[in-house]
């Protein structure tokens, strides 16, 4: 059962003092996912004592300033390797990452994948916005070919990251993508996600006004919002269509983004497996007597 | 379950109080004697054997151990675990250390407790990979962008190597700043004698915990419970909810990134906690400088043959002394600076065309000869080499 706050109680249990207003801009898609990330953390009744941010630089990085909670705000797309340490050091501790496309799947693929692969305990929330905002709109590895940004001006012809499937292949615990326009499923994926043991992600694809959609002409912020719900397709229809449907049919969603649960299984996470490591080496020690003398071997 | 550090079980994976190991092998023993809990790394020659050892003892003690996907990475957990509560540490070798740089500024930044230890090779760029030299002590001090005060010590013995280490440990918690145990290549692979101190004589310090209420503590200023400018460690967990940034950032710790006296006071405050304690961190070692009228000033491997050319041309009548830095930064000006005022000439044995050489010429503003008596290419000097520096045939 959820108990009933109001807005102020709200506030003041999850909002950090002193740090407003945000620095986003108008229609900007971060702070929803913030409040579906807090609308998660209430519904669990989580104690934030014990929920540390991790994040590394942009947008999107600065949502832990926001939250009344431990907040590690790091370099540029490290967050995930800070992360490691930290749940290593305390593994009581529920550890989430926000980032950004740039900083997750750009400048940190490395710790991503990594991470991805080990199953390291961690919830990654990767909002994914096409575009580099902070810096002003330079090109980001998920944008859609043809896409302007200041530093494609004539339109991106690099292939996109799919960064859910990438995760998936790595075989990490959760994988879920999902638009910032509907929030009762996000919420509830971001709870699943933080509840699963080993390594989870969420990519939450979010407008961007102001470096993004500005500059590819998708209109003002009601439009752009349109345009991700037009743009998405849930996952079960995408493959349906993509397995059985017309040519005509693949044709029509062959450029859009599925959106769903990618991937929902239960491996060990790694600090679990770590903790079997290290019972079954001190087991061994245990049953062992100290040395107490040097080993001489005498030869012949 | 967190870690605690239990001498009992320590002294059984350790084993015997005297052996005969490998200078990065120490290193692992002194993080381990010390209390480190959290060791990330990456395999680089030649400090790949410090990993080696932590992958090998830390699960025994029930610490963490995790090879991590690159060198930044690395220190990126071992800061993240430090903030965690666990004492932390990395080993590398000089392109690793490069690209550690990042991090290292950010640890300083942020004053988070954690220990390099760099098995120092050459450079630039790959260079020789499996020899040593002494191509990062600038790097050291100067490798990351912006103001802030580095703290290194370099060993010259196995038994350095280990009791260094457990001392970086020491500092990086007093002082809350990141600390480099510069070894190199020449003291990572060399076997020495090494005596395991006991329990009852090890000193262990550990950072000062926030303790204060809640809402009045302040986590970026002077400390809140002593006269000291390193504030006390709001562990993550502990709820004082803290917000940490690499950014500027005023005491609460929220970006200050437009205020130039937000940031003045700031770097001010994270490089004079370390200054201000300089005659604490100047730790030398002094060898025939009573009398002497040419000294070496140098450090780690390179005091080695430095001392026996001392000896060989103190037996030709020279008097010739040694000044040893055990702690290299913060560097020991005075001390430099009084010696130039009692010796004709300083000579700075290094294993590399000059980095401390620099600072040391600085410190003896003309009072007398300074002489660089570089080597590089992987090897030591050899203490001949060292003789005609003396004036000694």
């Amino acid at each position: 059962m959820v108990e009933i706050k109001t807005a102020d109680e709200l506030n003041k249990k999850y909002l950090r003092d002193g740090m407003w207003p945000t620095i986003f801009c108008n229609g900007c898609g971060h702070g929803v996912v913030l409040e579906y990330t807090l609308w998660a953390l209430e519904e669990l009744g989580w104690d934030m004592d014990k929920v540390v941010f991790a994040s590394g630089i942009g947008c999107s990085s600065r949502l832990p300033g926001y939250i009344n909670a431990d907040g590690l705000h790091t370099t540029h797309g490290r967050a995930i390797a800070f992360a490691t340490g930290i749940k290593a050091a305390n593994p009581e501790l529920n550890v989430i990452i926000f980032t950004g496309d740039g900083d997750c799947a750009g400048i940190g693929g490395n710790h991503f994948i990594h991470a991805a692969r080990r199953n390291i305990d961690m919830t990654v929330i990767m909002i994914n916005n096409f575009i580099y905002g902070m810096t002003g709109g330079q090109l980001a590895p998920t944008a859609p070919l043809g896409s302007i940004a200041t530093t494609a001006p004539y339109g991106n012809i690099e292939p996109p990251f799919d960064i859910c499937n990438l995760a998936k292949a790595l075989g990490a615990n959760y994988v879920a993508r999902w638009n910032v326009s509907h929030p009762y499923q996000p919420i509830k994926s971001i709870k699943d996600a933080l509840q699963k043991k080993g390594f989870s992600l969420v990519e939450f694809l979010a407008p961007c006004p102001t470096a993004y959609g500005r500059r590819n002409k998708l209109g003002d912020i009601k439009k752009l919002w349109k345009w991700y719900d037009d743009n998405t397709i849930l996952i079960e229809d995408y493959e349906r269509i993509m397995n059985y449907g017309s040519e005509k049919e693949k044709e029509e969603i062959k450029n859009m983004f599925p959106i769903g649960v990618f991937q929902d299984i239960d491996k060990p996470g790694f600090f679990e497996a770590y903790k079997n490591l290290v019972n079954k080496v001190m087991k061994k020690d245990s049953k062992t007597p100290m040395e107490t003398k040097p080993k001489v071997v005498v030869r012949k | 379950m967190r870690y605690v550090r239990d001498p009992k079980i320590i002294r059984q994976v350790l084993g015997n109080k005297v052996q005969f190991i490998l200078g990065d092998m120490a290193c692992v023993y002194g993080g381990i004697l010390a209390g480190c809990s959290f060791f990330a790394g990456y395999p680089i020659t030649p400090a790949s054997e410090v990993a080696e050892g932590a992958a090998r003892l830390f699960p025994r003690i029930g610490a963490t151990y995790i090879q991590m996907e690159d060198e930044l990475g690395s220190i990126a957990s071992v800061i993240g675990a430090s903030w965690g509560g666990a004492k932390s540490m990395t080993a590398t070798s000089g392109p690793g250390f490069s690209l550690m740089m990042e991090n290292y500024g950010y640890a300083a930044m942020t004053e988070t407790p954690c220990v390099i230890v760099n098995v120092q090779r050459t450079g630039p760029s790959t260079g020789q990979p499996t020899l040593g030299a002494q191509g990062d002590m600038m790097q050291c001090r100067w490798g990351t962008h912006g103001d802030f005060q580095a703290i290194a010590l370099a060993p010259s013995t196995v038994q350095e190597c280990m009791d260094f280490t457990i001392e970086a440990f020491n500092l990086a918690e007093k002082y809350r700043n990141p600390v480099c145990v510069m070894t190199d290549g020449e003291m990572g692979h060399l076997r020495e004698r090494i005596i395991i101190p006991d329990e009852k004589d090890l000193k262990l310090t550990n950072r000062v915990s926030a303790t204060i209420d809640k809402k009045k503590f302040i986590p970026f200023s002077g400390s809140q419970t002593r006269k000291s400018k390193v504030p006390d460690f709001p562990t993550f967990g502990t709820g004082y909810h803290t917000y940490v940034t690499g950014l500027t950032h005023n005491e609460k710790g929220f970006p200050a990134t437009d205020k130039q006296k937000d940031h003045e006071k700031l770097v001010k405050r994270i490089t004079e906690k370390i200054t201000d304690d300089i005659d604490k961190l100047t730790v030398i070692e002094k060898m025939n400088l009573d009398d002497a009228d040419i000294v070496f000033i140098t450090y780690g491997a390179s005091a080695r043959p430095a001392e026996t050319a001392m000896e060989m041309a103190r037996a030709k009548g020279k008097k010739v002394g040694l000044l040893r830095l055990k702690i290299v930064w913060p560097f020991p000006e005075k001390i430099v600076n009084n010696l130039a005022k009692q010796v004709d000439k300083i000579i700075v044995p290094e294993m590399n065309l000059g980095q401390i050489y620099h600072p040391i010429k600085e410190a003896a503003c003309g009072l007398c000869e300074v002489v660089c008596a570089p080597k590089t290419g992987g090897e030591m000097h050899l203490p001949q080499e060292l003789l005609p520096y003396l004036g000694v045939k």
